[in-house]
């Protein structure tokens, strides 16, 4: 499968070129997030902020509404760009580099780090297409190795028995669990380090939910994941590790076993039991 | 436990609060198991003896009680942290108690055989650990009760003491079999009485282990204080 040999992104021209994951150690975080602060306009929505997300592992967000998780999310993907009044003070570094940094190139950044959102959002374009689009935007691929690459994702993904006899319908055809495992292949088949997950499967029923979270178990052998969630449960079925957020501020991290059996912090401790005031 | 919050769901935590009446109900009922058996030991008293036997069934019946409405809890709640130790907690310590039930029906039923014999000697010892231990499943049930770890880990240190006059009986009981074989049959029920008083204060220690981590998520070191050294003596024979 060829890969595109320019994927450079920022000042530093060692970030694009190298694939990370060689450069990277056992212990080393994926994305290391230092005294991160985030503003809407004048409110301080996130407050020094520090979390490692490791090489590899599922992190959960944890917290109620309003917490700032789904904000924090957001970051890692520069999603704030989007709109004036917001930014990010702080370190977000992948690989040496500060992601946050205004001289980054956000295209290339979005291929290393992928989002799926809560509501499945497919193209409205054919099942192939819907995986090719992203591809071509970073990659000049012959079509027989944009075949591959796209049989690939959605084998991945948990979705090519499903569509391999209607690749050329319509995406907007597919159930909703088979819109999201498709918006999950479309992520991946741009070979991203890590995948940003903004509950993934609230919409969805739990038959569908379970597909998914079989299928974040196994995407976390080559992918680092970041998962918002409201649902405790889900988030001690996938985690590996659970950042608990509260007000802006992140109250413990720990890993999953702990966090559920026994959290050091009260306030961790009132959420998951479902004793919040 | 004070400075808990409510539960959002107000079932839930009438549902734990029934828990832990189940648990002081089965705790009541083993206590007073044992009261009986140590006086029906004293005052040669069959009539404490049959009312500790009797109890048991009621005991018995409590285990699968709780047993069941744990499981049930764990289905339907899925309780998380604190929640969750407390009623996989519940879950051990109604096996402990059960086990102190049937020590405390055993040491009653021996009683009975031992009011047939006529004893030269005193059962001061056997009468002092009876108390020990009745005081220890007091307090484990009373620490059980209000989350309280600091009476938890007294009474798991207070089983060396326990332990200590086990070891003495023991050696004293053997002393009387050799003197004199008419000795061997009330002895060898006596030393099975004391075990079971002994082995009731062990478990009152594995019930303080779990209400510790059950309270803190953490767990007491190891080296828990067992003094009983019964398994190594060897009374020796004086020479003739």
């Amino acid at each position: 499968m060829s890969m595109a040999t320019d994927r450079s992104v920022g000042s530093s021209e060692s970030f694009g070129a190298v694939r990370g994951r060689a450069a990277s150690t056992m212990n080393e975080p994926r994305i290391a997030i230092r005294k991160l602060d985030f503003f809407y306009g004048d409110n301080r929505a996130l407050k020094g902020i520090s979390l490692d997300l490791p090489d590899r592992q599922v992190t959960a967000l944890i917290g109620p509404s309003g917490c700032g998780k789904s904000t924090l999310l957001r970051v890692l993907n520069r999603m704030y760009d989007l709109y004036p009044g917001q930014r990010a003070t702080g370190e977000v570094m992948m690989d040496g580099v500060n992601i946050i940094d205004p001289g980054i190139d956000l295209n290339a950044l979005r291929a290393r780090i992928g989002m799926v959102f809560q509501k499945p959002t497919p193209f409205p374009m054919t099942i192939y297409d819907n995986i090719a689009f992203g591809v071509k935007l970073h990659e000049k691929l012959p079509r027989s190795a944009m075949d591959e690459r796209v049989e690939w994702s959605l084998t991945r993904g948990a979705l090519w028995t499903e569509v391999k006899d209607r690749l050329n319908t319509s995406a907007i055809g597919l159930s909703g669990g088979q819109q999201q495992r498709l918006c999950i292949a479309r992520t991946i088949a741009v070979r991203p380090e890590v995948i940003l997950l903004d509950e993934p499967t609230s919409a969805l029923d739990p038959i569908s939910t379970l597909k998914i979270e079989e299928l974040i178990d196994e995407l976390k052998h080559d992918f680092t994941i970041a998962m918002v969630t409201h649902n405790m449960q889900q988030a001690a079925r996938c985690a590996d590790q659970v950042a608990f957020f509260y007000l802006g501020e992140m109250v413990e991290v720990a890993p999953a076993g702990e966090i559920f059996t026994s959290p050091r912090q009260k306030r961790t401790q009132d959420y998951v039991t479902g004793r919040f005031g | 436990m004070s400075g808990t919050p409510e539960h959002l769901v107000k079932s839930f935590d009438l549902e734990l609060k029934r828990l832990r009446n189940m648990m002081a109900e089965m705790g009541g009922i083993v206590e007073s198991q044992v009261a009986l058996a140590a006086e029906a030991i004293m005052n040669r008293d069959s009539a404490a003896a049959t009312r500790a036997v009797e109890a048991d069934p009621k005991v018995d019946a409590l285990e699968r009680q709780i047993e069941q409405f744990v499981v049930r809890m764990l289905a339907l709640r899925q309780p998380m942290a604190g929640d969750l130790r407390q009623v996989v907690a519940a879950l051990k310590i109604t096996g402990d108690l059960e086990r102190v039930g049937d020590y405390a029906a055993n040491v009653a039923k021996r009683s009975m055989v031992l009011a047939q014999f006529q004893l030269p000697y005193s059962l001061a010892g056997l009468a002092h650990m009876a108390r020990l231990v009745q005081e220890q499943l007091k307090s484990i049930m009373d620490a059980l009760g209000a989350g309280d770890t600091e009476k938890a880990v007294e009474v798991w240190r207070s089983d060396r003491v326990v332990d200590d006059i086990y070891n003495a009986l023991f050696r004293e009981l053997i002393t009387y079999m050799m003197e004199d074989p008419r000795n061997i049959t009330p002895c060898t029920h006596l030393l099975f009485i004391a075990k079971n008083l002994e082995r009731i204060g062990d478990h009152a220690t594995n019930i303080a282990e779990t209400i510790y981590y059950a309270v803190t998520g953490d767990v007491l070191p190891d080296t828990r204080p067992k003094g009983d050294t019964s398994a190594f003596t060897v009374v020796r024979p004086r020479e003739a």
